[in-house]
């Protein structure tokens, strides 16, 4: 073995201080290193998910309704204008979903990797940050290439149109770190990942406005889309993307409410992480 | 901010009444005891003697119900991480990073402590030529053998050149040769002034690797001392084993009696505790008696654990 002192002269006698610091970022890094062996999966999925949808809905259903409605909405804009920030919000909040999900099922459960983070000056809420902040750069790179299409098909009008990206990056995260609070406290069933999926996701999908205006609802379901992120994101994102006509106040409770749900979420987070490690 | 430790009190831990509760269930009761620079302190005990659980604490995870605990003179409630800055951890289960390959375990595993690049690619190889993985640096962890997984698993602990090496059940599972390569790894550390702290449930392995011992059943501390030392305590000088078939140990064992300074029934066996086996034994057979087989050996730590708590290590 080397000389014993040469890791303790990098390391400060406090050897937590430079972890405390940067600890986040550590976990962060590792997250990217994982994804790395799936970057293909990513990449492509980030190009044919909007190509798909886009083509659909905005030559498939898209051209019957403007032919046939002359647009949506209050505005009359066309269709895939309407849907546009809806599906980007919507491509990021799947982005989040797998890597705050099975990403902390696995580290607790699977790989065990969040234990051995915690044997390092690491701590559990630094843990959670991390992975939080590996997918937002998922989650960065997803809606970015997803809204680069949605200009190209003609679908982001306004010059503010680049406000939508922040918006739906914003719902992702929130979403995400529900998801994570949820996910920490799942100790040994993966099952219930399709379970959220089918009676969460995909209902949150279907009626937060995303393919119609929520007005359109009967009262009884319009509370879905209240509670969702993935509204409140495509609100945000009409508003950028297309001048959607909301009254300032809405737009402030929008966001609000988004970053409401990031802090709580993690704050349940850094709780769950911590109290599940100190066991 | 770190105590000074070097102020003649060579004590790396201390625990007074630590005590860890789950539930209804105390893991760990009430222990005390004192770990010294250089030392190689072990922990022996059956399963859920409480070991894995005193270990958390000890690594500054798992928060102790009651009793005190210092490490490197800190207490780890309020200086968790920078204890665990100081520590390598060597974990029951593996936690190995399945999504990256051997050597980059080393690296990411480092980077958690806040060490540059420059300094852990080095340092990595080098690990790596400790634990003589050198040829699978780029290889996948699921490709590595139990044996592999597990000296990985020690490399990646030393990566911040920890002064405690806190290793849990290191060799379970492992097949005898695998173990001895990992002993003598072990060996070489304790050599190089590493404090380490063992968990173990086989007693040669407790009495291969350990300076001192402490003897745990049910979360408290049955004994503590020198392997040597225990089994002169609490066992004779050698044991003479003998069985005389399931069903006629029991009428064997009160034909006996008399015989050594003490007799233990097992299921399979019967033990008798003596000072000398060899002359026990003409004894016995001079007697008339007909065991099917018979073994003349020396007293071990199974023995010290049997006579504290009425059971065998490994059941």
């Amino acid at each position: 073995m080397r000389a014993r002192s040469e890791a303790a002269s990098l390391l400060s006698a406090r050897r937590s201080r430079k972890a405390m610091l940067f600890g986040t970022w550590y976990v962060a890094e590792h997250g990217l290193r994982t994804m790395s062996s799936y970057v293909t999966t990513i990449i492509t999925g980030s190009i044919f998910n909007p190509l798909i949808y886009l083509f659909a809905l905005g030559i498939g259903i898209g051209s019957y309704i403007d032919a046939n409605a002359g647009g949506i909405g209050q505005q009359g804009v066309s269709y895939l204008t309407f849907v546009g920030p809806a599906l980007l919000a919507s491509a990021g909040l799947t982005a989040a979903f797998e890597e705050t999900t099975y990403v902390v099922m696995g580290g607790f459960r699977w790989s065990r990797i969040f234990w051995a983070m915690n044997a390092t000056p690491l701590r559990g809420s630094q843990i959670a940050n991390g992975v939080l902040l590996a997918a937002g750069f998922r989650i960065v790179f997803t809606v970015v290439a997803f809204w680069l299409f949605l200009f190209a098909f003609g679908a982001a009008p306004s010059p503010w149109a680049p406000l939508a990206i922040p918006a739906a990056i914003l719902s992702a995260l929130a979403f995400g770190a529900v998801m994570m609070a949820i996910a920490c406290r799942i100790e040994d069933d993966d099952s219930w990942f399709s379970i959220i999926y089918r009676l969460v996701i995909a209902p949150m999908f279907l009626f937060s406005g995303t393919f119609f205006p929520v007005e359109r609802y009967p009262l009884g379901l319009r509370w879905i889309a209240w509670i969702s992120p993935l509204w409140h994101g495509s609100q945000l994102g009409r508003v950028a993307s297309y001048g959607l006509e909301q009254p300032a106040w809405l737009v402030m409770v929008h966001l609000g409410y988004l970053v409401a749900l990031l802090a709580i979420g993690m704050r349940l987070s850094h709780t769950g992480f911590e109290r599940r490690l100190s066991k | 901010m770190l105590h000074d430790m070097n102020d003649g009190d060579s004590v790396m831990i201390r625990s007074r009444g630590l005590t860890k509760v789950f539930g209804s269930i105390r893991a760990v009761d009430g222990i005390d005891f004192d770990i010294g620079k250089g030392e190689a302190f072990g922990f022996l005990g059956p399963n859920g003697a409480g070991k894995s659980t005193a270990m958390r604490m000890i690594a500054g995870v798992s928060r102790r119900s009651s009793g005190d605990l210092t490490i490197l003179g800190m207490d780890p409630n309020r200086y968790g991480p920078d204890i665990r800055g100081h520590l390598g951890v060597v974990p029951q289960q593996d936690n190995l990073d399945t999504d990256i390959r051997v050597r980059d375990n080393l690296i990411v595993y480092g980077r958690y402590f806040g060490l540059p690049l420059s300094y852990l690619r080095t340092k990595a190889d080098e690990l790596l030529e400790f634990a003589q993985l050198e040829d699978k640096a780029g290889a996948k962890v699921e490709s590595l053998s139990g044996g592999m997984k597990r000296r990985l698993t020690i490399a990646r602990a030393l990566v911040n050149e920890p002064e405690i090496l806190l290793l849990d059940e290191p060799t379970t599972g492992l097949d005898p040769q695998a173990r001895h390569i990992l002993w003598d790894r072990l060996f070489r550390l304790k050599e190089s002034g590493v404090t380490l702290v063992i968990t173990t449930h086989y007693m040669d392995e407790a009495e291969q690797l350990c300076d001192r011992l402490m003897v745990m059943d049910k979360g408290r501390i049955m004994a503590e001392g020198t392997p040597a030392n225990l089994i002169r305590r609490y066992s004779s000088r050698e044991v003479v084993e003998l069985r005389f078939g399931s069903d006629r140990n029991e009428d064997a064992a009160k034909r006996l009696e008399g015989t050594g300074d003490r007799i233990e029934v097992l299921p399979d066996r019967v033990l008798i505790y003596t000072d000398d086996g060899e002359r026990d034994l003409e004894r016995i057979v001079a007697g008339g008696m007909r065991p099917v087989t018979t073994l003349v050996r020396r007293s071990s730590l199974e023995d010290v654990f049997l006579r504290l708590t009425g059971r065998s290590l490994v059941e």
